[in-house]
């Protein structure tokens, strides 16, 4: 199909970019690698009057290593993120989701700061930001401000950004010492995940000494299993983790789909929460 | 033929690659004409829905705009409604098809206005603003629900959703399955397919107003026949449309061996408005508008003794045709009939299908059509019978098999030629190291992990290259099985081959190359192949079930022989020998004994040009034509093994390892047969693990988009491992069957029957297809005693 027609500006820096949105209105949006945009624009599910392409803001791309912290520029492509060597501990996390998402034509065109503002509940990233409890950074015509990523996702394709915000970028705690792992059941190698888990375990001596575990297309965001979290905590068989995951059915009734109904999303959830904490926490015992 | 074969059998590289991969193939979007218009359909969202009223004036007065219609302003455009080519019952009921609906919308995705502007985009814009006052109607979707009492009518003027009811008995069935000591009966239900050609439909109707000619340029299998079908139905006479499949046509398998109402339109239009008119289909527009395959119901019962020996066989099926019938759509079922025992034996068959509307796109013929349906239901019957009997599956295949031999009477009726089904099933086992496999299997059970293997096995013999003409007549198909060729060399020593097949990515001019050259005498390059324009081929049946190679190929390699019969006397001529006293080897004759007087071809073909001296009642030029109709089917056959890996927590299932074992006689290029293979296994994997259209109640189609309709990738399948057995064909003189439908029609079984192995020993018997994660899982918690 063919969009419905559209203006389109290229901004050369982040105020110029901010302006453009400004002046276009509500019907304006920001285009990055486009890789959710322009299909819903070919599909004609998307029609805005405006595109103001910030493809061009070498300022809103790469990773920083801040020390405790790693700042990921909204622009970088998950090939870039997969690749990023600052992502350590626990924040490696978010280099293992992002070399699993789509394929490498998704990959070297598709954004971080895209798919976070996207807020589709079935993109990958998402759940592994919210396992990390990072934050969002926006840029708007007020100025800048940066949003836990626990109150960015408010919806299905809905996000604290405002019209005419820009996502800066993430800030990632780098959790020294943990491990991760995603765990994502797919159909096809380049579909969405029908369930995702995004797990940080820090394993000691003793077991699970702490946990995270994010959701991907559980709800209409992405989701933490926090009930499953505190029930691993301590935990260091395999028995007791597979009792702990029974817990995820604590949240809310998932969402059925032609790929799952909820009930099978459920019980995947639960297996796939099992596998991710026993190789995040690099156990092997653990695993299956 | 005496020429030494260079080229058949080798596996030189396709000629049609380099342009494809190097982005020069062309294809119809990118074909613009001075002056072109671009139409774009307005199409129901309802399954069903009655047309009040089609308001186009908003439409017609956006930008760019030159014409909008309803369905009712272009009624007078059609001589004919949208033809049906195989009324295969003398009381089936043929419904009226309209390129766009009149009165009543059947499908979502029947046409209901037409836009024609200016730019493609103008069009579509516009489209949006036809505002349709519809009486939404209940619409009716699935086939079982189409027969029930009570069922919502897809068409008012009949009493039902049958279209008609076809049978065929042999044998005495009742006392076959009185006799049994065990008879199975199995239920299976073939998903809906959407066929995914990788260039979606496109068309461009050109008129020249002054004589009334029309050029049509479409993404069809099938020119020949589309431009007869063109002239029924505009009224155009036949000799004023030249019909063009353009040299790169993107794909079909079956989706485009049709005449669609978009072709019809734009020829319409074109009449109408003295322009040259295009539509090209968006992907999520051909979903809706390109014919659907499968969406059958099958009931199967076979009748053994406790050895699991095979009796007898009772079939039925319904089969969904969709809102209207399509060009073969009723003969679908039909290409199955005859297949319901496979390879096997046994003394009675009985088969009945009826064909069902429903309010969904039309169905019609996709890769193997039938044919992958009937393989299905008796492979996996069969597996249930060794089940049931105790008898290994590998086993109970070798058991049924029918006597290798030609003209093997199976009990469907149909004699087989070229059988010799066991040595295929050895080579699969063998590649496989079936006991090896066991051994492992076992292995896994006793550990009782969650990840379980299995095997599958699928023997299929199949048919193809429908002819001759006469047989095709009994069943009620009104096109003939024959195919034509022109063979002709050019001065300078080239030849030129005209084919009526109609290639759209199968590598036709390759292999026609390969024949001619070794026929011929000359090199490979030096031969082209012209095809796919109704002006430049004046015959042809063109491309589908498999029968290019084993109809349009044996014609070139006929017509190549009667070349070489021409030049022989041409070549006695000048040398003033008789003709018997020619050797011909290699594209030269030489007199026998004296081995330095020779005429090569290329010197035949300058004198036939110049045509200074020739022989008495000859005439000038070096060319021969041949129209083949063979005397029979080919059948080609062969066995595919599946291993599966299961992961029982998920359901998910792992394709580990797939063998194909086919037998399509002597094979002319093993490369493009082994991509015909590919392909083929592919779709068939596909069909069995991926892909399945589904409605909503409605009417809506559910996967509308690839997002959702899943069509799988490379990195969804292992490494395919193929071999062939090659035993000749009797029904032509180059032993060729076809090979392009094979991969498809024997696959899907193998996969289901390696799953149900798989999962066995937990009391799993079925998974129905596509075996999505969640089926297996769910038939894992049923087989626990869990629900379903
Ligand atoms: C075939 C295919 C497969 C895919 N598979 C996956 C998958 O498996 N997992 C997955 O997670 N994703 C997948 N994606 C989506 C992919 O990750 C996208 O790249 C991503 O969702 C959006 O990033 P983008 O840069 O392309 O954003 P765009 O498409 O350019 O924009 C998306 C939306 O975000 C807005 N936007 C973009 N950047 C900003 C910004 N900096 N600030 C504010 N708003 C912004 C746009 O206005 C638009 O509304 C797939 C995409 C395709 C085409």
């Amino acid at each position: 199909m063919i969009p419905a027609s559209f203006d389109y500006e290229r901004a050369s820096s982040l105020d110029e970019a901010l302006s453009l949105l400004a002046a276009g209105g509500e019907d304006a949006r920001p285009l990055a690698g486009g890789h959710s945009l322009l299909p819903l624009m070919r599909l004609r599910l998307a029609r805005p009057s405006l595109l103001v392409d910030i493809g061009g803001l070498d300022e809103l791309r790469g990773v920083h290593d801040d020390g405790d912290s790693v700042t990921i520029g909204a622009l970088t492509t998950h090939h870039e993120v997969a690749g990023a060597a600052a992502l350590t501990g626990g924040s490696g996390l978010i280099a293992k989701v992002a070399g699993g998402i789509g394929d490498p034509q998704v990959r070297h065109r598709g954004t971080l700061g895209g798919s976070v503002a996207h807020a589709d509940p079935a993109s990958d990233l998402p759940a592994a930001l919210l396992a990390l409890d990072a934050e969002v950074t926006l840029a708007g015509p007020g100025g800048t401000r940066s949003v836990a990523a626990a109150d960015f996702f408010i919806g299905p394709f809905m996000s604290a950004a405002d019209d005419g915000e820009i996502v800066t970028g993430v800030r990632v705690p780098k959790q020294e010492g943990w491990g991760s792992a995603y765990q994502k059941f797919q159909r096809r190698a380049q579909d969405w995940a029908i369930v995702g888990v995004a797990a940080v375990v820090n394993w000691t001596d003793s077991g699970i000494a702490g946990a995270a575990i994010g959701l991907t297309n559980m709800g209409g965001t992405p989701l933490r299993a926090r009930a499953v979290e505190a029930a691993l905590t301590g935990t260091s068989e395999k028995a007791q983790i597979l009792e702990a995951v029974s817990k995820v059915s604590e949240l809310e009734t998932p969402p059925a789909d032609e790929n799952a109904s909820s009930e099978y999303r459920l019980h995947l959830a639960q297996v796939l929460i099992a596998r991710a904490v026993a190789e995040a926490a690099g156990c092997p015992g653990m695993q299956r | 033929m005496a020429t030494a074969e260079k080229y058949v059998g080798g596996g030189v590289p396709r000629k049609e690659d380099p342009k494809l991969i190097t982005g020069q193939g062309q294809f119809l979007e990118g074909l613009t004409l001075p002056g072109m218009l671009h139409a774009a359909l307005v199409r129901s969202p309802h399954g069903s829905a009655r047309i009040n009223s089609v308001d186009v004036s908003a439409a017609a007065a956006a930008e760019g705009v030159v014409a909008a219609y309803s369905g009712a302003d272009l009624a007078d455009e059609w001589a004919a409604g949208l033809p049906m080519a195989w009324p295969v019952t003398d009381d089936i009921r043929i419904p009226d098809h309209w390129p766009v609906a009149q009165d009543v919308a059947r499908y979502v995705g029947d046409a209901v206005a037409v836009v024609v502007a200016t730019s493609r985009n103008a069009a579509l814009d516009a489209a949006e603003l036809v505002e349709v006052d519809y009486d939404v109607l209940e619409a009716v979707v699935d086939v079982e629900a189409a027969v029930a009492d009570g069922a919502p009518r897809v068409h008012e003027s009949f009493d039902d959703n049958k279209s008609y009811t076809w049978a065929l008995t042999n044998g005495e069935v009742d006392e076959a399955f009185a006799k049994a000591d065990v008879v199975v009966k199995e239920r299976y239900t073939q998903p809906r397919l959407i066929p995914n050609a990788m260039e979606p439909r496109a068309v461009v109707a050109q008129p020249v107003p002054s004589t009334g000619d029309f050029t049509v340029w479409s993404t069809t299998q099938i020119p020949h026949v589309a431009k007869v079908l063109f002239a029924l139905t505009l009224g155009i006479p036949e000799s004023q449309i030249r019909v063009i499949a353009p040299s790169d046509v993107g794909g079909g398998f079956g989706s485009k061996l049709n005449v669609y109402a978009e072709e019809a339109l734009c020829i319409a239009l074109a009449r109408r408005l003295g322009k040259p008119v295009k539509w090209v289909a968006g992907r999520s527009e051909g979903y809706l508008a390109t014919i659907h395959g499968r969406d059958q119901v099958q009931e199967i019962e076979i009748a053994a003794t406790s050895d699991g020996d095979i009796l007898g066989y009772r079939v039925h099926i319904l089969a969904a045709m969709g809102a209207y019938l399509q060009l073969v759509a009723p003969g679908v079922p039909l290409l199955g009939a005859f297949l319901y025992c496979g390879c096997y034996g046994g003394e009675a068959y009985h088969f009945e299908c009826t064909g069902v509307f429903t309010n969904t796109t039309p169905t019609d013929a996709y890769r193997g059509a039938g044919r992958p349906e009937a393989t299905y239901a008796i492979e996996r019957a069969i597996d249930s019978l060794a089940r049931e009997v105790g008898v290994d599956p590998a086993e109970i295949r070798r058991r049924n098999f029918l006597p290798a031999g030609d003209m093997v009477q199976s009990p469907g009726g149909l004699a087989f030629d070229s059988a010799d089904y066991e040595p295929a099933l050895d080579r699969a086992l063998e590649l496989l190291d079936y006991d090896g496999f066991r051994g492992d299997q076992a292995e896994r059970r006793e550990g009782g992990g969650s990840r379980q293997i299995g095997v599958g096995f699928s023997s299929y013999v199949e048919i193809c290259g429908l002819a001759p003409s006469q047989v095709l007549a009994s069943l009620k198909y009104a096109a003939g099985g024959w195919d034509a060729a022109t063979v002709r060399m050019l001065p300078t020593g080239k030849a030129e081959v005209v084919t009526g097949s109609s290639p759209h990515g199968q590598g036709h001019v390759t292999s026609w190359s390969q024949i001619a050259a070794d026929a011929l005498g000359i090199p490979y390059e030096d031969v082209t192949v012209l095809h796919g324009d109704t002006h430049v081929a004046p015959h042809g049946m063109n491309t589908y079930g498999s029968r290019s190679l084993a109809v349009a190929g044996v014609a070139v390699h006929n017509a190549c022989d009667r070349v070489v019969d021409k030049a022989r006397g041409l070549a006695a001529h000048l040398l003033e020998v008789a003709p018997e006293d020619l050797e011909y080897e290699a594209g030269t004759f030489s007199v026998k004994g004296v081995p330095d007087r020779t005429k090569s071809m290329p010197e035949l073909a300058f004198a036939a040009w110049t045509a200074h001296s020739l022989p008495e009642d000859s005439e000038p030029g070096l060319e021969a034509s041949c129209v083949y109709d063979p005397p029979n089917f080919t059948f080609p056959f062969g066995t595919h093994v599946a291993v599966v890996e299961v992961d029982t927590e998920t359901g998910a299932v792992d394709l580990v390892r797939y063998i194909a074992v086919d037998d399509c006689g002597p094979v002319i290029n093993p490369v493009i047969v082994d991509g015909q293979v590919h392909g083929g296994v592919a779709q068939g994997i596909a069909a069995a693990l991926y892909e399945e259209a589904t409605y909503a109640e409605d009417g809506t189609l559910e996967t509308s988009s690839m997002v959702n309709y899943l069509v799988p990738s490379a990195a969804e399948f292992p490494s395919f491992e193929t071999d062939r057995t090659v035993t000749p064909s009797t029904s032509n003189p180059m032993g060729v069957k076809g090979i392009g439908e094979a991969g498809t029609i024997g696959s899907a079984p193998a996969v289901i029957n390696a799953i149900v192995d798989a999962l066995s020993h937990l009391g799993v018997t079925d998974v129905p297809m596509p075996a999505s994660p969640e089926r297996v899982w769910r038939a894992i918690q049923a087989a626990n005693g869990g629900e379903a």
